[in-house]
């Protein structure tokens, strides 16, 4: 299938998202400009990690107004694929097209780690080719991933199964300790509503090979694929 | 043709007291005028005093320095470029360079150190590689001092607000807490670019008429005299006084100006480069012409200002920061300024290259700075300072606390606990150590492993100091440093491939801290020499001292070595039960430059000589062991001794392990399990290996001590048997601990 990896200057996973899908998967991925509009036929849009525009302001604000963010936003609109990863997350939610809002982590540092999260819906087009319930061991690195959202609102995700991804210890239990960063009801990844767009804080970029930290990731990249056939 | 440059209205008067005030000697400054044949302007004393400070002019370690072997058959470019390069297969060269950032850092630590990182950055792509690593060797004083803690958040701060928010990954490090750096940290950054061998790029100008590109960052008033006046002096009360000669880092800048001018470099019509870093637009100026033999004219008025009303002094002087100088070739500064554009960044034709030698500056229609290249690019004094070994001390021989000397049991946990051997996972988890997607081991472990893509070859690098033994003996302390640090790449399987350095000391003008500095230098040579690493580039930094106190003597070393194959890497845990534990070493254990020693003292604290063919038989038989596949796990036994280096061998990430050894009859049992004066390594192996391995190493000692065991219980002798979880937890909280209590 067809992919685009979107280039804000900043980003810095944008590259590892590229090798990831053309290189490790064999996927046909193209790098998307942030001063351009076209999507290149992209089936879909991958919003890479790293500090767009410097993340100056707050993260992911400045990146939102980028003439390819009209672009995909209008791609979401009709129904295409999204994937925002880390500060791809944070984009899509200064943006709307994702609910809640990234804060910084609990512990005021950035933290880079590995950690396991717990797939609570695997029905999305993201989390299709894993198990409910499974267990993906994926690294972190980021210094605000504290999801946080409205209650009110929290609680119809869940009801709705937006929440997708949760942290969890290596056994599959919730704790304080598994919650790396503080999210409301461990959160590290949502959908929205109509389960076309995707964020979430851990890279499953940085897991598609034995050699660097294990393969869990490409569950998130093969659920994609799967679901384009 | 040379009109003399005139004074400019406002300034002062230029003689030897003004002279002083701006750190030059009164026999430089005759120099001066001698060279000029007459007085300089205010803006030209300007550009001598940074040019031939410390910092710049490396005038007191020059001569010595040159005694260091900076050729090898896979060393590419010569020596003079912003930083070396070594060749390591299928096309790719390493380029990578340590630098100092110490005094910026102790007098704003956040700042100091994100710039730190972003000058070593700048160093690398501007050779036309593409930064993919960066480590970092950190000094502070005793957690007890009250400046400590600050200074530990601003730096780690800094280095990770710099580094994450660039895209290069932090994969390794050394943190160590010693009075001896209360009043002066170090902070040491080290960066390794790749690039095609083809495409690496010269800081030497060609072609005069060729225009000079000035790209990145506005130029603004920080940073002035930060080389001079700040780095090349002591502190004292007034130091702090000298904040605002730190620079401010913009990391996402210094991003764009990575792509930028990494795609810059591929059109081809870039002549030369080179950061604008210590003593700004003077330094990379003149050192681009100098280089080429050639001259050059820069017009200050089309220098881009972040503010309207900078003098030529100022904008000459300042180390603004994300600035690079570009020679290009006449004709295609268009071509070049469309690459910039489009990262956001403005490049701006500031001056051209001439043929008459001269390093000339006009502003508002005059020549406000006319001077030979050569006498501030290359000419700087170069001193042969006098050098005297101290007088013996009297009380060499520490028996504090001998006779209540703890039991193992006691020492262990104290060791183990203590921040310099505890673990760093509370620094390094602030770092990210995995972005481009090429860390196969990060930071905690011997050595960081970086894969090469698209090819199956890979690089092991680490950084390490060894002050105590520096500070017992300069010249066996620097062949110490060098030993482990090539030990730490050998243990991960890569043969150790290059060096470089960075050396701090105190005042050099002071007999014994140059005796210090040139038996550093000395260590260098012999172990670089024995073990054919190159050193390929490096930096000193001086006068390390405050109210008359000199840091230990420090030269930090960073070792980088290389793979054919990344897959046969190996780390240090243990991973079979049933594994033999053997132990290699070089020379009988001792207690010398221990942490032991610190917290407990020592009878005996001489450091034995060391041998370089035994030390090169380690490496080799390591590097043999790695690519024969014939050991499961490698660790080197340093900081805390034998006993820890087991205890971190058992914490297998995937799940720990124990380890039992016997250690026999042996008499010296604090030596044994907390000595860390010899070169040791603690490796695991299939037991029918075991033969083998005796070949290899011979005549090196290897001792069959134990096995592997699956309940994780570590159990040395009689003297110690704990349960490895609860060693971990020691070992995981001690730094938390000390660092968050309030």
């Amino acid at each position: 299938m067809r992919w685009g990896v979107v280039r804000f200057p900043g980003s810095l996973d944008d590259g590892d998202a590229l090798y990831a899908l053309r290189d490790v998967m064999g996927q046909d991925a193209a790098m998307l400009w942030h001063k351009d509009e076209a999507l290149g036929g992209a089936q879909c849009v991958v919003l890479p990690g790293g500090f767009s525009y410097g993340d100056y302001l707050r993260c992911g604000a400045i990146a939102r107004f980028s003439p390819i963010m009209k672009s995909v936003a209008r791609f979401a609109a009709d129904g295409g694929l999204v994937l925002g990863i880390c500060n791809g997350f944070q984009i899509l939610c200064e943006a709307h097209l994702l609910p809640g809002a990234l804060m910084r982590n609990r512990s005021l540092s950035f933290i880079c780690d590995f950690v396991n999260v717990r797939v609570e819906n695997a029905q999305t087009p993201f989390t299709r080719a894993a198990r409910a319930g499974e267990i993906l061991h994926l690294p972190i690195k980021h210094g605000e991933g504290c999801y946080v959202a409205p209650v009110a609102e929290l609680a119809q995700m869940e009801e709705r199964g937006q929440v997708v991804l949760r942290y969890v210890d290596a056994a599959g239990v919730e704790s304080e300790a598994a919650n790396p960063n503080g999210s409301m009801r461990s959160i590290a990844g949502v959908a929205n509503d109509r389960f076309n767009v995707f964020g979430l804080m851990p890279h499953p970029e940085h897991a598609v090979e034995k050699l660097l930290g294990g393969e869990d990731g490409l569950k998130i990249f093969q659920s994609i694929v799967e679901g384009a056939r | 043709m040379s009109r003399s440059p005139m004074a400019l209205p406002g300034e002062p008067v230029i003689d030897a007291a003004q002279a002083r005030a701006h750190g030059l000697t009164d026999d430089e400054f005759a120099a001066i005028e001698r060279i000029l044949g007459r007085a300089p302007t205010f803006t030209e004393l300007g550009v001598f005093s940074v040019m031939w400070s410390e910092h710049c002019s490396y005038k007191s370690s020059r001569k010595h320095l040159r005694m260091l072997p900076m050729k090898g058959r896979n060393v590419v470019g010569g020596p003079g470029e912003n930083a070396g390069a070594i060749e390591v297969g299928d096309g790719w060269v390493a380029v990578f360079k340590i630098e100092s950032h110490n005094h910026p850092s102790y007098v704003e630590p956040y700042q100091g150190a994100a710039t730190g990182v972003g000058g070593i950055l700048r160093d690398i792509f501007t050779m036309g590689a593409r930064p993919i690593a960066s480590m970092d060797s950190l000094k502070f004083g005793s957690l007890e001092h009250p400046r400590t803690r600050y200074l530990v958040g601003g730096v780690v701060g800094g280095i990770g607000g710099y580094g994450n928010c660039v895209g290069v990954p932090t994969v390794a490090g050394e943190v160590m807490f010693d009075a001896g750096y209360d009043g002066n940290i170090l902070v040491n950054a080290f960066a390794l670019g790749l690039a095609r061998r083809e495409d690496l790029q010269s800081a030497r100008a060609r072609g005069a008429g060729n225009p000079v590109l000035y790209v990145g960052s506005a130029t603004g008033r920080d940073g002035i005299h930060g080389a001079s006046l700040l780095a090349s002096a002591e502190f004292d009360a007034e130091s702090e006084s000298k904040r605002p000669t730190v620079q401010v880092g913009d990391p996402f800048t210094e991003k764009l100006l990575i792509e930028a001018c990494l795609e810059a470099i591929k059109t081809g019509a870039i002549v030369a480069i080179q950061d604008m870093g210590a003593a700004g637009l003077t330094s990379s100026s003149s050192e681009m012409a100098g280089r080429g033999g050639l001259g050059i004219e820069l017009d200050l008025d089309r220098v881009p200002l972040r503010e309207a009303n900078l003098t030529p002094y100022e904008i000459l002087l300042s180390e603004s920061q994300e600035r690079m100088l570009i020679v290009a070739e006449r004709g295609r500064e268009a071509e070049l300024a469309a690459v910039f554009e489009k990262w956001d960044l403005h490049a701006e034709v500031i001056g051209r290259i001439t043929d008459d030698g001269r390093w000339r500056a006009l502003w508002k229609g005059q020549v406000v700075a006319d001077v030979p290249v050569g006498a501030i690019s290359d000419d700087a004094p170069v001193y042969d300072r006098p050098a005297r070994a101290p007088a013996p001390a009297n009380e060499a021989v520490s028996t504090n606390g001998l006779s209540a000397a703890p039991s193992p049991a006691e020492a262990f946990r104290a060791i183990i606990s203590s921040p310099n051997v505890a673990s760093k996972r509370m620094v390094f988890r602030q770092y990210d150590s995995i972005v481009q997607g090429n860390t196969v081991v990060g930071p905690g472990s011997d050595a960081a492993v970086l894969r090469i893509k698209d090819s199956r070859r890979g690089l092991a690098l680490k950084v390490d100091s060894n002050p105590r033994a520096c500070t017992l003996d300069p010249y066996i302390g620097a062949i110490a440093t060098v030993c482990e640090a090539a030990r730490n790449v050998a243990c991960a399987g890569a043969r150790p491939a290059g060096i470089t350095n960075c050396l701090n000391y105190g005042n050099p003008e002071r007999p014994e801290i140059m005796w210090q500095l040139i038996r550093g230098i000395e260590g260098l040579r012999d172990a670089a020499i024995a073990f054919e690493t190159p050193v390929i580039s490096g930096n000193v930094s001086l006068y390390n001292e405050t109210a008359g106190r000199a840091i230990p003597p420090t030269p930090t070393i960073a070792v980088v070595g290389t793979f054919d194959n990344v897959a046969v890497h190996l780390k240090q845990y243990f991973k079979s039960p049933g594994d033999a534990v053997l132990i290699v070493r070089t020379a009988p254990p001792s207690l010398a430059a221990s942490e032991y020693a610190a917290l407990f003292g020592a009878a005996d604290q001489r450091l034995a000589p060391i041998d370089l063919r035994r030390e090169r038989k380690l490496l080799d038989g390591l590097v043999e062991c790695a690519d024969r596949r014939l050991i499961r796990s490698a660790h080197d036994v340093s900081e805390g001794g034998l006993a820890v280096a087991l205890a971190e061998s058992c914490f297998n990430p995937g799940g720990l392990l124990g380890v039992e050894i016997d250690l026999g009859d042996s008499g010296h049992v604090a030596e044994v399990l907390f000595g860390e004066g010899s070169s040791t390594v603690v490796i695991s192996a299939s037991v029918e290996n075991i033969e083998v391995l005796h070949q290899i190493f011979a005549p090196l000692e290897v001792v069959v001590s134990g096995r592997v065991t699956q309940a994780p219980r570590l159990k040395i002798g009689a003297a110690i048997d704990e349960d490895v979880a609860a060693l971990r937890g020691l070992y995981e909280g001690a730094l938390p601990g000390r660092l968050e209590r309030s």
